[in-house]
């Protein structure tokens, strides 16, 4: 095997209790405690976060931009589930 | 041939503000372009390591040495994001490591020229880091997601950097005569570097257009050097320092800072490959890349034989 990087890590963050993680970037690891280690070096420097998940890259499975329409439209003829689609006459409270 | 609609889309898109990310389609100039641009700025952030790495064991106090490694482990980490984003455009970190050793890729002129003092510690932090925060602030808004996310991401933690540079200076300033001293000539060995760091004028800067419209280039080199300049000067005789231009004069109507004539040849030559320290900096990344082989594959095989292991238990 020529010589690699090692392989990539995407990298989440979660800022504070509570709160979902968030994408911060990516490591490069050779297994998931350094890809742990490298993320708490790169991403939380200055507190940034309370935890910690890495994911290897290649697990991940994206949705693709060419099928945004076909993916995602179903839900935008469906008018029904938006709270505003009801008319509540005004007098009517907590509703 | 691209397809003039799929060009006239990403066009649109660019134009109204949003932002393209990697598995969108774009024009291969387009991605041409980020990718020597990300890489040679990725590159900078690492080979800018080495520089203030040659204080690092002569800071001259705990509290320096501290912000001083601090500093240097946020040019790791720069360089890090920018060359995951860079990834994002299909290639990967071991063919932008090959163009760098080979000398394919460019790094910042700036990073080859010597650190002789420790004022050379605040001239890079004020100057060098000041100037690349006007350059980055410019390119967090540019159209490329990863790209401009990095950029965000960079200029929150440069102006710590960029602070504590000017703090060294501002110290020395207030210290003994060969303290000013030195603080001056780092002032007048870093200056004219630092402002030909933000790339040719404008006149010598081709495709400039294209680039604006593509939001792969937000300012124009020039604009960006006048603005570094106009919020310098200041900074400079505010601590009784001198830059060394000595026809650097405000001009009351326009507001702005005009200075004498940039010596561009020895940019271009710094560039070629003739800066005073070209040849050490590109050995030393070399050999970092090559003394480090041998720990990623130690560190490979630790992980294959952990996974056996826990196949057989």
């Amino acid at each position: 095997m020529s010589d690699t990087q090692l392989p990539v890590w995407e990298v989440f963050i979660q800022a504070n209790p509570g709160i979902a993680h968030k994408h911060a970037g990516n490591v490069h690891a050779a297994d998931a405690e350094m890809a742990l280690q490298n993320a708490r070096d790169v991403y939380s420097r200055r507190s940034e976060g309370m935890n910690i998940w890495v994911v290897p890259a290649s697990a991940i499975t994206a949705s693709s931009p060419e099928d945004q329409g076909a993916f995602f439209e179903p839900s935008n003829d469906k008018p029904y589930r938006h709270p505003t689609f009801y008319k509540i006459p005004k007098g009517v409270k907590y509703l | 041939m691209e397809d003039q609609k799929q060009l006239d889309a990403f066009e649109a898109k660019i134009a109204s503000g949003v932002k393209i990310e990697p598995k969108d389609w774009m024009p291969e100039a387009y991605r041409k372009q980020l990718v020597r641009m990300m890489s040679q700025h990725a590159h900078s952030e690492i080979v800018g390591m080495l520089p203030e790495g040659n204080w690092i064991t002569r800071a001259p106090n705990l509290r320096r040495k501290a912000i001083l490694l601090a500093k240097v482990q946020d040019e790791a980490g720069h360089g890090l994001y920018l060359y995951s984003a860079t990834e994002t455009l299909g290639v990967d970190r071991t063919e932008l490591l090959e163009q760098l050793h080979s000398g394919k890729a460019k790094y910042s002129s700036i990073f080859n020229y010597p650190t002789l003092t420790w004022a050379d510690i605040g001239a890079i932090g004020w100057l060098v880091d000041g100037a690349a925060i006007m350059n980055q602030t410019a390119l967090a808004r540019g159209s490329y997601g990863p790209y401009s996310r990095a950029m965000v991401r960079i200029c929150k933690e440069e102006s710590f950097h960029n602070r504590q540079g000017y703090e060294i200076m501002m110290h020395l300033t207030q210290g003994t005569e060969e303290q000013k001293a030195m603080a001056q000539d780092a002032l007048n060995r870093w200056w004219w570097p630092s402002i030909m760091m933000l790339g040719p004028s404008d006149d010598q800067s081709p495709n400039s257009d294209q680039l604006m419209r593509w939001k792969v280039k937000m300012e124009s080199n020039d604009a960006i050097r006048q603005r570094f300049i106009d919020r310098t000067v200041p900074q400079a005789e505010f601590i009784g320092l001198k830059v060394p231009d000595s026809q650097m004069k405000m001009n009351e109507t326009t507001g702005h800072y005009e200075h004498g004539p940039i010596n561009w040849d020895e940019f271009f030559d710094v560039i070629k490959g003739n800066g005073p320290c070209n040849a050490k900096r590109l050995k030393d990344r070399k050999e970092a890349d090559i003394n480090g082989r041998w720990v990623r594959e130690a560190a490979m095989a630790f992980a294959a034989k952990r996974v056996k292991e826990k196949e057989v238990a």
